[in-house]
């Protein structure tokens, strides 16, 4: 008993030194964001928050249009979660609950789809975009992000579980067509799978990184990620500014995270087990 | 026959999007990225058809081979450590702790945080002169190193970051392993005298073979994609000796720097075949001993 008992101790002991190193880049990302670029450079380096944030920001937002990318960020993220949404849940639904010629076939091709790695596809779809006139458009993030295979082969998944077929029965004796079943039978017995689906669709069009530097890089209408390198790479001597920019820039998606943590995480993990 | 066909139709079109979008953006570009890896074409003028000639140059260009070795290297360098911490954080936050559902947002986070931002942050972290790693050693009566400027303190860099990002989100798929492990195979390891360390050897591990399989394929398939990480780190170049550059900024570089998309292509096509070939090797090696037992 004292054995495990010490075990335990010594367990827990281990987890939160473990937490402490994995979350101290938080930490020191707003001790840095919050003091100037001297105190940062001392010896020894401070290592308590200072009062300088502000000053820090309205310097980055003088040297880059640091709005303007957040606000092409939001609409990116914002629009393909809606898209994402909808595609994704009116598929899936399509695909677990009605039968229909080929639907086996389309599925399988929908699942060989996940083989194929980002930067195969990249210059060619750069091209398309330069047909399109898209480039430095936010369109060109949108609209190839807007149905993805990962978001439909998982809400089929739940669709198959959480809705069962008296409820589509019910439905067709009241004379619901199709699309109405879908839209007000399916969808709210669907809320809690669409809140996954929807922050990890989120927080990844948020951060993605390299499709957007390829497409937006020379165009004014560049992605907070985006800017924030260009940040990095031209005023990195400018430390605490560039800190206090990324501080703001990490900031909103830790919010969406842990407003839906725990849910969210489940999902993971139980999507991996399953899978 | 029509009208049958006709019955099926708001099905047909409730799943078209997703393959409109792929064939726009999904097969028509990976079939144009192959005919174009025969092609020398800078994007603007016009192609001209080369054979051979790009993936002649692809097996003998050695600054790809060294962006193929860093890849490997910082692969293992970041997944072997990433996978023990993982599952003992798994091992621990499946224990009756207090404050489990803290420690698992608190583990997780890193995993949905900006790459950009926090590669931003390691950078400064790591830095040679004024980072705060370098100042811990010092402080502690250590020589400083030079992360950012040696080749193997660049790989441990970018290492570390991998780390940092991906042990949370795989302590927690080990997690879920974990509790789908009925408690009376523990009863009855316990009962049979097997000591602690026995227990997770010979049960829990080979019952977590599914999910550590998923686990090592996984980050086979996005450990050899490495490109924000490295490309903040030590930018376009790949750094002091190239040591930072991954295969898919190598990528980057040759096809969207210099404009070289016919040998872009050809990249692409050639990290596409070692990701494929590396998992199925992961995936064997992990199976293995599965059949072993069989036997």
């Amino acid at each position: 008993m004292n054995a495990t008992r010490r075990g335990r101790w010594t367990g827990g002991l281990a987890l939160l030194i473990g937490a402490v190193i994995v979350l101290f880049p938080y930490y020191w990302l707003a001790v840095m964001a919050t003091n100037t670029t001297a105190e940062i450079y001392s010896t020894p380096p401070k290592l308590w928050f200072g009062s300088h944030l502000f000053e820090n920001l309205s310097a980055v937002f003088a040297k880059i249009d640091f709005f303007g990318s957040l606000l092409n960020t939001v609409i990116v993220a914002v629009a393909t979660t809606i898209l994402v949404l909808f595609f994704d849940s009116l598929a899936a639904f399509t695909f677990a609950k009605y039968k229909f010629p080929g639907a086996g076939l389309l599925f399988n091709i929908l699942l060989a789809t996940f083989v194929v790695p980002t930067q195969l596809a990249a210059i060619p779809q750069f091209s398309i975009m330069a047909a399109f006139g898209w480039v430095g458009d936010l369109k060109a993030l949108i609209v190839p992000a807007a149905a993805n295979a990962f978001g439909i082969f998982w809400m089929r998944q739940y669709c198959r579980s959480a809705i069962p077929d008296e409820l589509l029965e019910a439905a067709k004796v009241d004379g619901a067509g199709f699309f109405r079943t879908y839209w007000s039978v399916a969808l709210p017995v669907l809320r809690p799978a669409l809140a996954f689906l929807g922050i990890f669709t989120f927080v990844n069009a948020w951060n993605d990184y390299l499709w957007p530097l390829i497409v937006m890089v020379d165009s004014r209408n560049v992605t907070l990620q985006v800017a924030l390198n260009q940040l990095n790479a031209v005023y990195g001597t400018d430390y605490s500014q560039v800190m206090a920019g990324t501080l703001v820039a990490v900031i909103p998606l830790l919010v969406v995270f842990l407003f839906g943590a725990r849910h969210f995480i489940r999902n993971i993990a139980a999507g991996a087990v399953k899978g | 026959m029509a009208a049958k066909r006709l019955r099926y139709l708001p099905q047909y079109l409730a799943i078209s999007p997703f393959f409109v979008l792929f064939a726009i953006f999904g097969v028509y570009p990976v079939l144009y990225s192959l005919y174009l890896a025969f092609q020398k074409w800078d994007g603007i003028g016009p192609m001209q058809f080369v054979g051979l000639k790009n993936f002649e140059f692809l097996v003998t260009d050695a600054d790809f081979w060294n962006s193929v070795g860093n890849t490997f290297i910082i692969w293992i360098m970041s997944t072997v450590p990433m996978t023990v911490l993982a599952l003992l954080i798994a091992v621990g936050l499946n224990s009756s702790i207090r404050f489990r559902g803290l420690y698992r947002v608190a583990y997780f986070a890193p995993n949905v945080t900006s790459i950009v931002a926090m590669a931003i942050v390691f950078t400064s972290v790591f830095s040679n002169q004024f980072g705060i790693l370098n100042a811990l050693l010092r402080g502690i009566g250590l020589d400083p190193v030079s992360w950012l400027t040696d080749p193997w303190g660049i790989k441990v860099a970018i290492s570390v970051m991998i780390i940092w990002r991906w042990v949370g989100y795989n302590a927690i798929i080990f997690l879920a392993g974990l509790q789908a492990i009925p408690g009376e195979v523990y009863e009855a390891a316990r009962i049979d005298g097997a000591t602690a360390v026995q227990t997770f050897f010979r049960v829990t591990l080979p019952l977590l073979r599914p999910v550590l399989l998923f686990s090592v394929v996984m980050s086979a398939i996005n450990g050899l994609q490495i490109f924000t990480e490295a490309q903040v780190l030590v930018g376009q170049r790949g750094g002091p000796q190239d040591a930072g550059m991954t295969m898919v900024l190598y990528f980057y570089n040759q096809a969207f720097t210099e404009s070289d998309f016919g040998y872009g292509a050809a990249i692409a096509w050639g990290i596409f075949v070692l990701v494929v070939l590396f998992a199925i090797i992961n995936w064997r090696v992990i199976q293995r001993p599965e059949r072993a037992e069989v036997q």
